[in-house]
């Protein structure tokens, strides 16, 4: 039984919410330090890590307000198959990252 | 003729219709954002060094949308709790708190577009640039004929990469004045718009997308709040099914925003 089949009890959702919510504002409040904060001399460490939480961020939101922790198993395949074709367009953006044709003006 | 599985699950699915369908489509919406965040990759990449904007936008209202966003999610995940309980009055009073929150989130919005549309950057004839946001222009005022003044509210800078970094030392301690700049003088002028840079072009379209996918979400639960609402008298079951299809649509709107705010405004 998925989640959103289950019985419902108010009280609990309003539990759960006051939770996230709070992990949301600590996750938010640790971008923005992350943000401001002197990490290394460019900007890659920073950038990796400050989207290292907002990962934690959507799996809060996916998991929990979503309900994807406790889904039917056709969710999670339609699911891996757009993870698939996600990583898939960010892999070849990459891969072709240096691939410009001869002539091109490279900075 | 009756829509078939809009309550009951399809055995060989496990799931209502509706259910599969939101995430078949809200598998099509990754990969839609997904593209336009390869494309924010690839051009952040490929800019020349310090070429890159930071500290453009402002990090405080993004933080607002941000929790904005955040409770909205909130209410509306109570909202369809609501309707499981059978708690009518606590579904209007949360899907109500939604369209709120979603509108201030646009009226935000629509704020930060308002700054960098009244952001203008001068390039001088002497090389260097009028950075700041427009005070007035001088009623004669012709770009064309150079004739008339336009006065900024900002500063002088002698490189174009002066006003990348609005987070270095040099530009928080740069002084902010009236600046007021004859169209004989002017090379060039344009506010930051989406054609001003790859930045700025990449921001409005991101940002834009996503503002759209808001104002749709809240006509779509605006629906449900009041005149769809009806179906909760017929047909209470379908419309819990209803809303929560519509809150799952919104919780996605809430995860392309968690994504958009640091990799925009915070990197």
């Amino acid at each position: 039984m998925s989640e959103s089949e289950k019985p419902v009890s108010l009280q609990s959702y309003i539990r759960l919410c006051g939770v996230v919510f709070l992990v949301v504002l600590c996750t938010t409040s640790a971008m923005i330090a992350t943000s401001f904060a002197h990490i290394g001399d460019g900007w890659t460490l920073k950038v990796a890590l400050i989207l290292a939480i907002a990962v934690v961020n959507a799996f809060l939101v996916a998991g929990y307000l979503m309900h994807l922790l406790s889904e039917k198993k056709l969710i999670y395949t339609v699911l891996v198959f757009t993870l698939f074709f996600f990583i898939g367009l960010m892999g070849l953006t990459m891969w072709a990252m240096n691939d410009f044709p001869t002539g091109t003006a490279v900075h | 003729m009756d829509i078939p599985y809009t309550i009951e699950s399809r055995p060989d699915t496990g799931l209502y219709n509706a259910k599969l369908g939101i995430w078949l489509f809200l598998a099509s919406e990754v990969m839609l954002f997904g593209g336009l965040f390869s494309a924010y990759v690839l051009l952040r990449v490929g800019a020349a060094p310090g070429m890159w904007p930071h500290g453009w936008l402002n990090v405080t209202l993004g933080t607002i949308n941000t929790l904005l966003l955040a409770l909205s999610a909130i209410t509306t995940l109570l909202a369809w709790a609501a309707c499981k309980v059978r708690d009518f009055t606590k579904f209007k009073i949360f899907h109500g708190c939604t369209i709120l929150l979603a509108l201030s989130f646009l009226t935000i919005k629509s704020f930060e577009y308002h700054d960098k549309l009244i952001h203008y950057e001068i390039k001088l004839n002497n090389g260097t640039f009028a950075d700041g946001h427009l005070v007035e222009k001088s009623p004669d005022f012709d770009l064309a004929k150079k004739t008339g003044t336009v006065t900024l509210h900002g500063r002088i800078a002698t490189d174009e990469k002066d006003l990348m970094d609005l987070r270095s030392p040099e530009a928080k301690s740069a002084k902010l004045d009236e600046v007021t700049v004859a169209a004989t003088d002017i090379k060039s002028m344009g506010n930051y718009g989406p054609r001003h840079n790859t930045f700025t072009a990449i921001y409005f379209t991101l940002t834009g997308l996503h503002a759209l996918h808001i104002f749709g979400g809240t006509v779509v639960i605006f629906y449900f709040w009041g005149p769809g609402s009806r179906m909760w008298k017929t047909d209470p079951e379908r419309f819990t099914n209803r809303i929560e299809v519509s809150g799952l649509f919104w919780h996605f709107v809430d995860l392309v925003w968690i994504f958009l705010f640091p990799v925009l405004y915070l990197t």
